[in-house]
């Protein structure tokens, strides 16, 4: 465990010394991560107005809101990890991860903490820039405040878990991009990036809640705004955990035979 | 007898490679169902490596020594045969194997390219668990044998390529491994940072007694560090012994360097002419003649000095790499 803590207090260090060489793409990265929801909140605030002041049950200053949080819950959870590990299979510097005495999910998870550390401050004073600009309006319990910590916690496991395995498919096909495609777009759609999902129809809402995306995105967002009832809260919390072990095995499972294939084709 | 640190036994791996042809009716029965070919890399090769031993893997190209390195190292699996490093089956990846060995390739890099090997080096501090005190001795003397110097704190894409290989070198050997396995460690590097290199090579085998297995194509590395080679040809074990029995096995001519008062002599008579220049003839004699011939040279010509020597160690070598078996 101290062995552990070292690693990460270390890869702190060396993502930082990176990112300082890449301040330019960091921020492209950045505004992205902020153009994006801003674009939808703009869009739906429009909506809003022209429908006489709401749709479904957002009103325009409530969609503020929800993008505001989208966009800090988003940034908080997101993975490059496809991308990743697609290039290590690719130019042959897994095997160099492999011949390390430590899973090189340490590492992984390290990095994209350190990362998030860094540009976490940034990305609060975008959002209160935005608030003043938009005023949102949230109102959840103190216990919702205090349920949202967890529930970005496990959003965050399950985000990083699930595209960390998905990402492994690169053992076995070197054209990836049209399954990071396919997810993408299932991603934006059902974490509720593009619109809050009690807008979806019943069953594709339905969907949506069991499915492992929303517990990515859209369920931390729709608890710290105060929308969600204490049992909804606590079954959202479960579906997260759920997803967590089933990310877990999955993980474990796909890694042993992605090694196997990578150790018969050619490392 | 100690237990060997490397045993490999009948040793085979085999690829399973796609084929694909030409042509838009062979690409779409392709999608059907694809055709595949079994590459044999390694067939059934044994060798053992004695603790401390340098031993020096030849062979061309495609012969099969990254795979066997490879499977040493516990990156690949083999498809059949026996194959213990220290006692563990590699492929395992148990961690006690892993923080014993260490692989170099000397075409792929594990340093963070933009930034200083420094980094790079403090991270696999924490991976291998190497205790400060540890840590900072073996800098110390990396630093040191290696010349290493200030390029530590440069980023690792303005190193040049001789730079970046210590530095490869360095961050691979921090954990003090006891099995080295180094894959081309000079390719592409000038002859002074190869012979640096090789220097290296020994003192850290002599400091540390540490079992190393080198593949080459420089004759020159193999001729100063191993003194038994192991050769393998199209999978196969060609030759396992010391490199001078190797030249002796595979030589068959002599070559005899003549320098005569009188330049222009025509020494045709006594053997083919390789070269011809400024009073120098060089002789290409096949071996059982050379002392007859050489009788004769000084019996019959006006000769100002002599010389017999084996042929290059690469000529030796391209010939073991042609005939594929003695």
């Amino acid at each position: 465990m101290k062995g552990l803590v070292q690693l990460y207090a270390q890869q702190f260090r060396t993502t930082l010394a990176m990112m300082f060489q890449y301040r330019a793409s960091l921020i492209i990265w950045m505004i992205g991560h902020v153009l994006e929801p801003l674009v939808y909140l703009v869009v739906w605030s429009v909506v809003a107005t022209t429908g006489g002041g709401s749709v479904g049950d957002y009103t325009k200053t409530q969609f503020a809101a929800y993008f505001i949080v989208l966009m800090l819950v988003n940034h908080v959870t997101y993975t490059w990890i496809m991308y990743e590990f697609e290039y290590r299979i690719r130019q042959g510097s897994l095997s160099f991860l492999l011949l390390k005495p430590v899973h090189p999910i340490h590492s992984d998870i390290a990095d994209n903490v350190s990362s998030k550390m860094i540009t976490l401050p940034f990305m609060l004073a975008i959002a209160a820039v935005l608030a003043v600009i938009f005023h949102p309006a949230l109102s959840p319990e103190p216990w919702a405040i205090g349920l949202f910590v967890p529930a970005l916690l496990l959003a965050f496991l399950v985000r990083f878990l699930l595209e960390w395995t998905l990402a492994q498919a690169a053992f076995w096909t070197t054209r990836v991009d049209a399954i990071n495609q396919t997810y993408f777009v299932l991603l934006l759609f059902l974490s509720g990036q593009i619109m809050p999902l009690t807008l979806l129809p019943h069953p594709v809402r339905v969907v949506a809640e069991i499915l492992p995306f929303r517990g990515m995105v859209g369920f931390p967002v729709e608890l710290l705004l105060g929308r969600l009832t204490l049992t909804e809260a606590l079954t959202g919390l479960g579906i997260q955990a759920a997803w967590v072990i089933i990310g877990l095995v999955l993980l474990r499972v796909v890694w042993r035979a992605g090694v196997r294939v990578y150790s018969a084709v050619g490392a | 007898m100690t237990s060997p640190a490397i045993h490999i036994c009948d040793l085979s791996k085999v690829y399973v490679v796609s084929q694909q042809e030409a042509g838009a009716k062979a690409a779409l029965r392709d999608l059907v169902r694809r055709r595949t070919q079994k590459i044999r890399a390694v067939d059934g090769i044994s060798f053992d490596l004695a603790p401390g031993e340098i031993v020096g893997f030849l062979g061309p190209n495609g012969a099969g020594k990254t795979t066997t390195l490879k499977m040493l190292a516990g990156l690949l699996h083999p498809t059949s045969g026996e194959v213990t490093v220290l006692g563990r089956i590699p492929w395992k990846r148990e961690k006690a194997f892993l923080r014993q060995i260490t692989l170099v390739m000397g075409q792929r890099n594990q340093l963070v390219w933009d930034i200083p090997a420094i980094h790079t080096f403090e991270l696999n501090r924490v991976i291998y668990r190497i205790a400060p005190g540890d840590y900072r001795r073996m800098l110390g003397e990396l630093t040191e044998l290696l010349d290493l110097g200030t390029l530590l704190n440069k980023p690792v894409r303005n190193l040049s390529l001789g730079e970046r290989m210590k530095c490869e070198i360095a961050a691979a050997l921090l954990h003090h491994p006891s099995i080295v396995f180094l894959d081309e460690p000079t390719i592409g590097l000038d002859v002074t940072m190869q012979r640096r290199i090789r220097a290296f090579i020994t003192e850290y085998n002599r400091r540390f007694g540490a079992t190393v297995l080198l593949t080459s194509h420089y004759m020159a590395d193999v001729e100063a560090l191993c003194k038994r080679v192991v050769v393998i040809h199209h999978g196969r074990l060609v030759f396992d012994g010391d490199l001078s029995v190797l030249v002796k096995q595979f030589t068959e001519h002599k070559t005899i360097v003549v320098q005569l008062g009188d330049c222009d002599a025509d020494l045709k008579a006594y053997g083919e002419v390789v070269s011809c220049s400024d009073g120098l003839t060089t002789l290409r004699i096949p071996k059982a003649e050379a002392a007859h011939v050489t009788e004769r040279l000084l019996a019959d010509l006006p000769v100002i000095d002599l010389l017999i020597e084996d042929p290059p160690i690469e000529e030796v070598i391209e010939r073991v790499f042609a005939q594929g078996s003695p």
